[in-house]
């Protein structure tokens, strides 16, 4: 089974934490992701970093550029990851934009994935339609879960075909927002989270975007199975380097 | 075949709508109206009537005989530089901000890099009542004040893009991103026909009228309709995009793209996508861009910061890859002596973008009775200053 399916039967709310591979210092990448599972951390994203983040705020921006600087490619960040899975045993996720897995080749970046030990994609401008009819096939050959974003925004209609063509869980997007730009939660967050869970979908949710501490943690979990820090880890980084993860993880939980 | 888009929002492999699920409520909203929307009467007759008394249309088709005798061809100069505001992207912000009337939004978000989109825009939203907010990359500000000058003048705000390199590719990330963080009430114009589906295709329609004049003006003048070829300045390619329309799927009438090659292709200094570009996604659309091997989008580079961006829309790079359209690149040099020569020849001073359509005369010979038809997009105040420091006036 794949290790994020196992992950989501834990009998635990589960802490996701993004980090963009190449940041702070491109060599970083391996010690952020033991340390991360060390303290307790169920699941990774790791950010493969892309010149024009869309859907990413000033924090993520300005991490993917610094690790681009650095040196950071998609051949960079496989070549730091062979042998992770010796010392890493939690869900490892990719998480980035549709055109450098384009350009890498799909087939060729998801053979990589499997060889590595990675366990899913998040591919936020990779349409679902796209998907289904040209990738899926790809995906699933490699044995990789393709995770799909949803939004307050998002029609009931279209949360059920996101929920049909899921098989891990469905990373519930907070607020109409980019990554990092709205903090805390308030009565319209409540209602989709409330809303979300009524609608008893077939794959978890997790929350992300606005989860920056210990009480948006338990407030994005109280129905949902987990949720997902990006922009507040980066900024930890941004000040710390990859040392004090220990003290980060405790704060949350 | 057809070079127009098809139902699901590509021209052959290219266009789609490669967006994060943020954005899908928004482009879809779009989609399932734009085309309704655009038929009703009361929209076609206002719009018509805005392009008429706002923006000056019908532009005239101007018979350009001295250069003609010089290039030993019937040249003609469809003369979009005399539209309100120097140039024809109002002809799109006219048509976008009666579509956004429609939908119900009150908040406008634009991208520019010269500036002349987001005067356009501006421009729109000063002539309705609304809230206008153009992003700008902070490098673009700098380089030009004048149309910053003029936005701030017409009520907009502009607003620095900080990230990435600073220039139009960011400020058309910030207002995707803008988009995102105010999904309800906001409708983000876009300046080219470049962006997800509907996008190309909804700024190619606003700009038919270009095309559809010439149709009229060529009968009238020459007794047909058709030219024999058709030129115009890509950029995102919008002006080109609305002189071709009409023609697309009319064979014998020949299309030529220019890009701006910079200080040459193979430089490292340039902007021609078509020769040095790949598939790829860009700004939510499937098309031919600059990037890197690892698919990284890189800087383009030309004299002409309307043409200075590292995509183009998807229905030109389905022309390109058909081989519909014939692409040429023109260097700064060759585009601004060509600019130079319809000043003294014809006394009109063109836009940089529009000057690298015109150096193709120097390039392609064209036969004694070719009717050519040259889409003359932008008029020259703006590129003053660049053409004081290059011919050191
Ligand atoms: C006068 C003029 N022509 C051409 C362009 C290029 O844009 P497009 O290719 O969309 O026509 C611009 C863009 O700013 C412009 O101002």
């Amino acid at each position: 089974m794949n290790r994020i399916n196992s992950k989501l039967k834990a009998d635990k709310k589960l802490l996701s934490i993004y980090f963009t591979a190449g940041y702070p210092a491109l060599e970083n990448t391996v010690q952020i992701i033991q340390e991360l599972e060390k303290n307790g951390v169920d699941m990774i994203e790791i950010g493969l970093p892309f010149s024009d983040p869309l859907a990413d705020g000033p924090t993520i921006q300005a991490s993917s550029t610094q690790a681009l600087r650095n040196g950071m490619t998609t051949d960079k960040l496989f070549e730091q990851l062979v042998g992770i899975r010796n010392s890493v045993e939690i869900p490892l996720i990719i998480m980035g934009y549709f055109n450098p897995v384009f350009q890498y080749g799909v087939e060729a970046f998801c053979k990589k994935c499997q060889e590595i030990g990675i366990d899913g994609l998040i591919l936020p401008d990779l349409p679902l339609d796209v998907y289904q009819e040209e990738y899926e096939a790809i995906f699933k050959k490699y044995g990789l879960i393709n995770v799909f974003l949803i939004t307050p925004q998002t029609s009931e209609a279209r949360i059920r075909e996101i929920d049909a063509a899921s098989d891990g869980f469905i990373y519930m997007v907070s607020s109409a927002s980019t990554t990092g730009t709205k903090e805390g939660f308030g009565d319209a967050q409540h209602t989709y989270f409330d809303r979300i869970a009524n609608m008893k979908l077939n794959n978890p949710q997790i929350v992300g975007f606005g989860i920056s501490n210990k009480s948006t943690f338990e407030q994005a979990t109280n129905k949902a199975k987990g949720a997902i820090i990006g922009s507040a880890f980066i900024k930890h980084l941004k000040q710390n380097g990859p040392k004090k993860i220990d003290g980060f993880v405790a704060g949350i939980r | 075949m057809s070079y127009h888009v098809n139902e699901k929002g590509y021209y052959g492999e290219f266009g789609g709508a490669f967006i994060p699920e943020m954005l899908y409520p928004n482009t879809e909203e779009l989609r399932q109206n734009y085309l309704r929307i655009m038929a009703e009467p009361s929209f076609q007759k206002e719009f018509h009537q805005l392009l008429k008394d706002y923006v000056g249309r019908p532009t005239p088709l101007y018979y350009a005989e001295r250069m003609s005798k010089k290039y030993n061809t019937k040249i003609y100069l469809k003369r979009e530089d005399l539209c309100h505001t120097g140039a024809h992207k109002v002809n799109n912000t006219i048509g976008q901000i009666l579509m956004a009337k429609k939908l119900g939004k009150n908040r406008i978000i634009a991208e520019t890099g010269a500036g002349q989109h987001g005067v356009a825009t501006a421009t729109v939203c000063a002539l309705m009542g609304i809230e206008c907010v153009v992003y700008m990359g902070e490098v673009d500000i700098a380089r030009q004040a004048p149309n910053v000058a003029r936005m701030k003048m017409l009520g907009a705000e502009v607003r620095p893009a900080l990230s990435g390199s600073r220039t139009l590719k960011d400020a058309t990330n910030e207002a995707i991103r803008d988009w995102i963080n105010n999904p309800v009430d906001t409708h983000y114009i876009i300046g080219s026909v470049v962006g997800p589906h509907p996008y190309p295709d909804m700024v190619a329609r606003f700009q038919a009228v270009i095309s559809e004049e010439i149709k009229k003006q060529l009968q009238e003048k020459e007794g047909r309709e058709n030219p024999d070829y058709v030129i115009a300045c890509v950029g995102g390619g919008s002006n080109a995009a609305g002189a071709y329309y009409h023609y697309l799927d009319t064979p014998e009438v020949g299309i030529i793209a220019v890009e701006a090659a910079g200080k040459g292709i193979d430089t490292g200094e340039s902007a021609a996508t078509s020769a040095l570009g790949k598939v790829g996604i860009i700004h939510g659309s499937k098309t031919l861009l600059m990037q890197t091997q690892d698919g990284q989008i890189t800087e383009p580079y030309s004299i002409s910061a309307g043409l200075d961006y590292p995509g183009v829309g998807p229905l030109h790079a389905h022309l390109y890859t058909s081989g519909r359209g014939e692409f040429i690149s023109i260097t700064d040099d060759e585009a601004m002596t060509a600019g130079l020569t319809l000043c003294q020849m014809e006394g009109i001073i063109p836009a940089i973008e529009s000057s690298h359509g015109l150096a193709v005369f120097e390039q392609k010979t064209f036969k004694p009775d070719d009717v050519v038809v040259m889409n003359l997009s932008g008029r020259g105040d703006k590129d003053l200053q660049n053409y004081i420091d290059y011919f050191k006036l």
